[in-house]
């Protein structure tokens, strides 16, 4: 029934492999068509798949765990084998929804957007094996495959964020994302290691099995302390905080800002930073029953986030920094109430609120990110200070953007209120520490978003090279689409779609919650109104009177510089150079002894071949005679 | 016996028809068309080649002296497949005017030493066994002297023919000893009441030595350097593949089975052999700047790999041994395929005069690197699965300290076929191979080697029904 499924991730491979190969040889716009074709039909087959799947019958029990398609890769042992395949549960089709989705928006909306630049094939090559990559992950069936995508998806993160490879800033910024992120993946691959050596197998089916049938091996067994389980979990999180960039692995995701917008909102918004939401989500039951500490990790480390990045989203000048630090909020918040969720029933209402949160928050962040983009189109610059006044030029632009920014402050009845709501209250019930967190978070995110849009859209024009136009309607027309997402996905009925396990749940509106956090987001859009509506001195004013406070947060906290001091200072000074000593000298001499041996030895010998018929029969007796003394010895 | 066993021969009947038809085309064909029998002969030998593929029977003939069996079949197979794959790469080479009036003395040489092969592959007894090698060896010799206007190729068959009468009558000075201390020459009597005295000892010697000519190995291998570097490429080719190929199957099969209680005894005369044979191969081949004669020392340091499977001497042995000629013909064959081709259109054939290379004939320099990768052993290509499983049976019967030497001397190899490949990418050239466009035979042949690299690795049923056939040959 689900065969075709197995079409969603290999039509974005094709599209790959064919535009990669052969692109350069066509007109650069046949291959953005045809990327965007190819995403177009995986678009069509994913909505197919989820509307089979949600809307096809059964409501009764749970949600089943199908797999449709597959195949064995590698053996190991018995039961420890690698096998590559489809997975559909409700989470991993609501993924496949979300990232055709906006990988189709961005595919559309990249033609008006990188229209005439060099390398536009390749950007479309490099979309499209995101694209396999990003939807590989998602529907994998065991984590060893996941894994795999990861890393591809991780690469090619880093092809897009260098896509500009001319200009040095770009090419930083990629290799940072990259190596934050593959040290991150040490500690995943460390977690699976420990994770299959406890069970023995790599399959989600059987690793999430509530009865945790597989993990008797692991009682008893523990590091320093902790329990084996807890050290398994934590690691396999760090992979996951590293790509989701979650406070301290958050360092790359404001640098991988230099990538082309529309990447942004794909990779850096709405795709690949969820897929850390997505690994916890996916191992939730394990997480759940076998290592609640863990959890516990991941609730204050996300909520930690969530707080530290609101804060510096206040100070930034770069419209795409903003929305980079609000991004690293709002996924702080996803895993919160992944942090603080139970199972079973009502009790896995922040599973429920996280993925729900994931699904609304891809789309109105990837519509702020192409919002961004279409404003820096027109203007040419990042900044906000080059901005203003942009509402009569920009109109869809502006509507749709104001959208986004209502959504995100949790402004009802748009998507972003309910879903937020959810975390709010399923945080309320677990731990009032974090629910005051997030509360004081709703009110930053509304202040910082309107400080954006305010500076943007309002206050006085600036010198602009040329008039400011609207973009292009296939730049246009994703972001209403976006918009129209934005505003009506709220009602989705995901307490009945996609839960803990798999059962429908009722939920009502928590007044209690509801109507303090939209009166904060209400405060915050107000004191934006006051400070940025029209320019004034005031926030100069305010930022100056709060000194050292300002210029640390203003330079996000010195997390960079701190880690380049560690890095540059004492782990090239005291670790890199005496290894580096060691390899030139010890084993590259070694290496080049055995060169100069083997050169002079066949120097030597090269007499033995004289082209002199009766040596060589000589040679031959003697070898015989050499052989057969050989074998006196030996017999 | 009834005529219809006869069917058993079939590889060897169908060559020899071939050859013979062959012949006869010449008388029939006009002198200005000579030409003509270039594709004619291809054709037959195709025809024989996909022939081969039918299945056969086992058994024995002619009272135990040929023995048909479905290793050997196989084998045959094999080296059909090569010998294709040369005479659609000696197309150009033969097309020249100089070679016009001697077309089919190329093919019917070479089907007659092919034929020779067969015949030595399937023998059961010693004299059967040497006379196929007598047939596989003297036309060689011809088709190594083929271009005789050249000096070094006249000089490369007098040194073949002289060199291998020498090592002729060692061989057979050594089955003679070992009739005369068995009293029979048929292998299923001597494997059964062979043991290990002075006289079979001093025999088997002799043997090995002579065997040892035939695959190059050293310190029996001085003529292979000469001989390789004058003979025309095509039989450079057909000597570095073929002809080592069908000797490394028969000497496998009669250690295996003729003198399998002997193993014990013959194992550390192996593992001498195979050290040399590798450590020298390399050593040589390091200072090679002729191609052709680079190739031939970088094939001496290969036979010393096949030594590995032997040492193995169990089913896997066996079916390493095949698989990795299976898979050297496609390589060597394709490394071979591109110096011919450009040997034939700018008569370059040093490292030197490859500089350069990719600028102007980017496919020839990709397969040319695909091939010599594959030599090499790098994995994913064919030439890395080949290697392991011989290393692979090797360290099964526990030789770990072999293995690591093996190894060494792989990654030696290595240093030497990047030479050539730097040659083609990297380094610069002011004039460089001018491109050009090699005949659609040297394409299909060339194709046929880029897809034996690929598919022979990749397809693990070609593995599986080899180790079928030989764990029911060995058992």
């Amino acid at each position: 029934m689900y065969n075709y499924t197995i079409l969603i991730p290999m039509i974005p491979l094709v599209m790959f492999l064919v535009t990669g190969l052969l692109g350069m040889k066509w007109k650069p716009i046949i291959s953005g068509l045809l990327g965007t074709t190819g995403l177009g039909i995986s678009w069509v087959l994913s909505l197919m798949t989820a509307i089979t799947y949600f809307f096809g019958g059964h409501h009764a029990e749970a949600f089943p765990t199908i797999i449709p398609f597959e195949t064995l890769w590698l053996t190991f042992s018995e039961t420890l084998q690698i096998k590559m395949g489809v997975l559909l549960d409700p989470i991993s089709v609501m993924m496949l929804v979300v990232v055709t989705t906006i990988s189709f928006m961005v595919h559309i909306y990249s033609l008006g957007y990188m229209h005439g630049e060099k390398g536009f094939q390749r950007f479309y090559a490099f979309l499209s094996l995101f694209t396999f990559s990003m939807l590989g992950l998602v529907i994998a069936t065991n984590i060893f495959q996941m894994y795999i995508f990861w890393e591809l998806v991780g690469v090619s993160s880093f092809l897009l964020i260098g896509f500009y490879y001319q200009k040095p800033s770009a090419v930083a910024a990629s290799k940072k994302a990259f190596i934050v992120t593959r040290f991150a993946d040490l500690g995943f691959l460390i977690g699976i290691l420990i994770l299959s050596f406890i069970t023995k197998t790599f399959d989600f089916g059987i690793l999430t099995n509530p009865d945790g049938a597989v993990f008797a091996n692991a009682a008893g067994l523990s590091f320093m302390g902790v329990s084996a389980m807890t050290w398994a979990m934590v690691l396999v999180f760090m992979g996951g905080a590293g790509k989701s960039a979650m406070f301290p692995l958050h360092i790359w995701l404001p640098d991988a800002m230099e990538g082309p917008t529309p990447v942004s909102a794909l990779i850096h918004a709405a795709t690949m930073v969820v897929a850390g939401v997505y690994l916890v989500a996916r191992l939730f039951v394990v997480y759940h029953f076998q290592a609640p500490d863990a959890l516990e990790v991941v609730a204050y480390i996300g909520g930690f986030t969530s707080l530290f990045a609101a804060v510096i989203a206040i100070t930034q000048y770069d419209i795409k920094r903003v929305l980079a630090f609000s991004t690293l909020s709002q996924l702080g918040y996803m895993m919160l109430a992944l942090g603080v969720s139970g199972y079973g029933g009502e009790e896995g209402l922040g599973y429920m609120a996280s993925v729900f949160h994931l699904f609304t928050h891809a789309m109105f962040k990837a519509l702020l990110f192409l919002g961004a983009g279409s404003i820096i189109h027109a203007v040419h610059s990042n900044y906000m200070y080059d901005m203003g006044g942009l509402r009569k030029y920009l109109p869809i632009t502006h509507i749709t953007f104001l959208i986004a920014c209502l959504t995100i402050a949790g402004v009802p009845p748009l998507s972003g209120f309910f879903s937020k709501d959810e975390i709010l209250v399923a945080a309320l019930e677990h731990n009032k520490l974090l629910f005051a967190v997030e509360f004081l978070v709703a009110g930053l995110t509304a202040f910082y978003m309107f400080r954006l849009y305010f500076n943007i859209f309002w206050g006085k024009d600036r010198h602009y090279h040329h008039t400011p136009h609207e973009s292009p309607l296939t730049m246009t027309i994703p972001l209403m689409f976006l918009a129209f997402a934005s505003v009506f996905s709220g009602f989705l009925p995901f307490h009945s779609l996609v839960t803990a396990d798999k059962m429908h749940f009722d939920t009502h509106l928590h007044l209690g919650v509801a109507v303090p956090s939209v009166l904060i987001g209400l405060l915050g859009i107000a004191l934006a109104w006051l400070l940025y509506k029209k320019e004034s001195k005031t926030p100069e004013n305010i930022a100056r009177k709060l000194g050292v406070l300002y210029t640390a947060t203003y330079n996000k906290f010195y997390f960079d510089e701190i880690y380049l001091f560690i890095t540059r200072k004492i782990i090239f000074n005291y670790i890199s150079r005496p290894i580096a000593w060691f390899d030139r000298h010890i084993v590259d001499g070694f290496m080049v002894g055995i060169g100069t041996v083997t050169e002079k030895v066949s120097y030597r010998i090269k007499g033995m071949q004289s082209g002199q018929l009766q040596h060589y029969a000589f040679m031959f007796v003697a070898g015989a005679l050499i052989l057969a003394l050989v074998l006196v010895y030996y017999m | 016996m009834n005529i219809g066993q006869f069917i058993m021969m079939r590889h060897e009947l169908l060559l020899t028809a071939v050859a013979l038809i062959i012949l006869i085309a010449e008388i029939f064909t006009a002198d200005n068309s000579k030409k003509k029998l270039i594709p004619f002969s291809i054709g037959l030998f195709a025809l024989v080649t996909i022939l081969g593929f039918l299945p056969v029977q086992e058994g024995t003939l002619f009272g135990g002296s040929y023995q048909g069996s479905h290793l050997a079949a196989l084998m045959k197979n094999v080296l059909n497949i090569g010998v294709l794959i040369i005479f659609l790469q000696a197309e150009g080479w033969l097309r020249r005017d100089e070679n016009a009036d001697r077309i089919s003395e190329y093919f019917l040489l070479t089907i007659s030493t092919l034929i020779g092969m067969n015949f030595m592959i399937s023998a059961g007894d010693f004299l059967i066994f040497y006379v196929g090698l007598e047939t596989a060896t003297i036309p060689i010799a011809a088709l190594a002297a083929y271009d005789r206007i050249r000096s070094r190729s006249a000089e490369a068959g007098i040194k073949l023919i002289l060199s291998s009468a020498l090592s002729s009558g060692v061989l057979l000075f050594g089955l003679s000893l070992i009739y005369g201390a068995m009293g029979s020459i048929y292998f299923a009597d001597v494997a059964q009441t062979v043991t290990a005295n002075s006289m079979v000892a001093l025999g088997f010697i002799f043997f090995v030595s002579g065997m040892g000519f035939k695959i190059s190995l050293v310190p029996f291998h001085f003529w292979t350097a000469d001989v390789y570097e004058g003979a025309p490429v095509n039989v450079t080719s057909y000597l570095s593949v073929i002809s080592k190929g069908a000797a490394s199957f028969i000497f496998a099969i009669i250690l295996f089975t003729v003198f399998k209680t002997l193993t014990e005894m013959w194992k550390p005369v192996i593992y001498t052999l195979a050290v040399f044979t590798m450590t020298i191969g390399n050593l040589f081949a390091l200072r090679q700047q002729n191609l052709k004669r680079f190739l031939a020392f970088s094939s001496i340091a290969q036979a010393g790999f096949i030594l590995l499977g032997i040492l193995g001497a169990n089913d896997l042995g066996m079916t390493a041994i095949v698989y990795f000629v299976l898979i050297y013909v496609f390589t060597n064959l394709g490394a071979f395929g591109v110096v011919e081709a450009i040997s034939n259109a700018s008569g370059v054939e040093t490292i030197k005069g490859y500089n350069g290379l990719y600028k102007t004939n980017p496919k020839l320099s990709l397969l040319m690197t695909l091939a010599l990768f594959s030599l090499a052993g790098i994995p994913p290509v064919a030439g890395f699965f080949g290697k392991f499983f011989l290393f692979t049976s090797a360290a099964s019967s526990g030789y770990y300290i072999l293995v690591l030497i093996a190894v060494l001397n792989a990654t030696i190899s290595l240093y030497y076929y990047l030479l050539v490949v730097r040659a083609m990418f990297i380094e610069k050239s002011d004039n460089p191979v001018p491109a050009f466009k090699s005949s659609p035979y040297m394409r299909v042949a060339l194709l046929l080697c880029v897809a034996g690299i690929f598919a022979v690795g990749f397809a693990s049923v070609i593995f599986d029904s080899i180790r079928e056939i030989s764990q029911n040959f060995m058992f």
